[in-house]
């Protein structure tokens, strides 16, 4: 490289990035990948929905105090700890359809391994903040006369929903960071779109790789930050209440 | 099930594994040491470096690894920065987990209280001797769960490199379902493949929450 190399090299750079980002002003392509981005927000909200759902029960679930269905969930959640989510997903798309001859689509097969995996997590989450009620609350509560139920709902209820709020928001975008695997099933999304878009102008826009996936990246970042913001705002909150 | 098929493709799994343990190997030490810095000058307030780690910290969290390493992969070179594939995994894996582990390095550094470090200051130990005799034997003990947490999920994050051409586990996987149609077996190595991998980890990590309760027992 000759002398001067370097900023040579930053002035081309700045007109590559210019150029690449044209690409978003040529026919619908900023609008497509919107819409990719909605399918993949579309997968998280209802794997979140139902895991919010579930995990509520399986949270419950493990706090029952039975050997057997202690074990049972623990096994559970272990294996959907260790496995990756890759893994599962592979299981559902391409394991059920060979072993069991059920044939997802990769939407499904998607939603149905989030919501597992997002079912185990968020069940530890719940039983965590359900064991977090300190014993002499319970006691307290029958001290004073309550019925099991009302200590459940005015006592135990209030205390395990603060705690929870802010650690399953961050189950969510972990959630949300996660859909981002359902490119490797064949679901056309945001990353599926971004691809398409670099092909097709392969020949026009040769470096327009650069500005699709920073602006993947981006858009990410901002369903995420959302979530986060949202967490440590009411985290903080809590803190001074 | 065709046995005799496993046994053939085995050391294609053992040797894959090896790569993944290798390349995650390398990516928690480097985050490690990413961390352990980011963590020491947020707990610091260090001004300027502050914010940055700050912004840092928050693109990295709220970003999937797998676009971060198209990113790296796909978009840089048209920059003229060329990454190998094996490059791309140690630098995305190290940003992810950089940030991951800051945030458990300074959650446990804030939690020895003030009354410590001021305790400390008032016996006459110097910042250092503070940050050494005080702040870390208790803030490493309360880090360890959470750093074991963070190597797990480091781990299983390794899944994604195949997509950019690292002959790791899935890439195998993939590879045999493709070659020759053995889907059956070829998941089920796979997932008994990580489960050797990440279920010493899952245990010591479980050992480690279990002795961490025994010893804060009667501290609150």
């Amino acid at each position: 490289m000759p002398k001067g190399g370097c900023a040579m090299l930053s002035s081309e750079a700045i007109d590559a990035i210019s150029k690449a980002f044209s690409v978003f002003f040529m026919g619908k392509n900023f609008i497509r990948l919107v819409m990719g981005l909605l399918v993949t927000i579309q997968i998280a909200a209802v794997s979140v929905l139902l895991s919010l759902f579930f995990g509520t029960l399986f949270g419950m679930l493990m706090t029952v105090k039975n050997r057997f269905i202690k074990a049972l969930c623990k096994i559970y959640l272990e294996f959907m700890r260790i496995m990756p989510q890759l893994v599962l997903l592979f299981m559902a798309y391409y394991g059920l359809t060979r072993t069991f001859g059920i044939s997802l689509s990769g939407e499904a097969a998607s939603v149905l391994v989030f919501t597992m995996w997002g079912t185990a997590e968020m069940g530890d989450l719940v039983r965590g903040a359900l064991q977090s009620v300190p014993a002499h609350q319970y006691d307290s509560g029958m001290a004073i006369g309550l019925t099991d139920k009302q200590i459940f709902r005015y006592i135990v209820l209030p205390q395990t929903l603060r705690r929870l709020v802010p650690l399953s928001m961050n189950l969510v975008t972990r959630m949300i960071k996660t859909t981002s695997l359902v490119v490797f099933v064949g679901v056309i999304e945001v990353v599926k779109i971004g691809q398409q878009i670099i092909e097709g102008n392969r020949l026009t826009v040769p470096t327009c790789s650069i500005a699709v996936y920073a602006v993947i990246f981006f858009m990410y970042f901002f369903v995420c930050w959302i979530f986060s913001l949202m967490a440590s705002v009411i985290e903080k909150r809590q803190k001074e209440a | 099930m065709d046995f005799e098929f496993i046994k053939q493709v085995i050391p294609l799994y053992i040797e894959a594994a090896g790569l993944t343990l290798h390349l995650a190997l390398i990516g928690i030490i480097l985050s490690f040491a990413v961390g352990l810095l980011c963590a020491l000058i947020r707990y610091y307030k260090v001004p300027v470096l502050s914010p940055i780690t700050g912004f840092y910290i928050e693109l990295s969290r709220n970003t999937p690894l797998l676009i971060q390493l198209f990113f790296l992969y796909f978009a840089l070179p048209n920059l003229g920065v060329k990454l190998s594939s094996f490059q791309c995994c140690i630098i995305g894996l190290t940003f992810l987990g950089g940030s991951y582990m800051e945030e458990t390095f300074r959650s446990a550094l804030e939690t020895v209280s003030r009354v410590q470090i001021e305790s400390g200051q008032c016996i006459g130990l110097s910042g250092l001797q503070v940050m050494r005799y005080v702040v870390l034997p208790q803030a490493v003990s309360v880090s360890i769960p959470g750093f074991c947490a963070n190597v797990m999920f480091l781990i299983k994050e390794t899944s994604v490199f195949s997509i950019v051409a690292v002959a790791d586990l899935m890439y195998v996987a993939k590879d045999l379902i493709g070659l020759y149609y053995k889907t059956d077996e070829a998941l089920w190595l796979l997932a008994i493949s990580y489960f050797i991998l990440l279920l010493p980890v899952s245990i010591i990590s479980g050992y480690a929450e279990r002795r961490l309760r025994y010893a804060q027992f009667g501290s609150n």
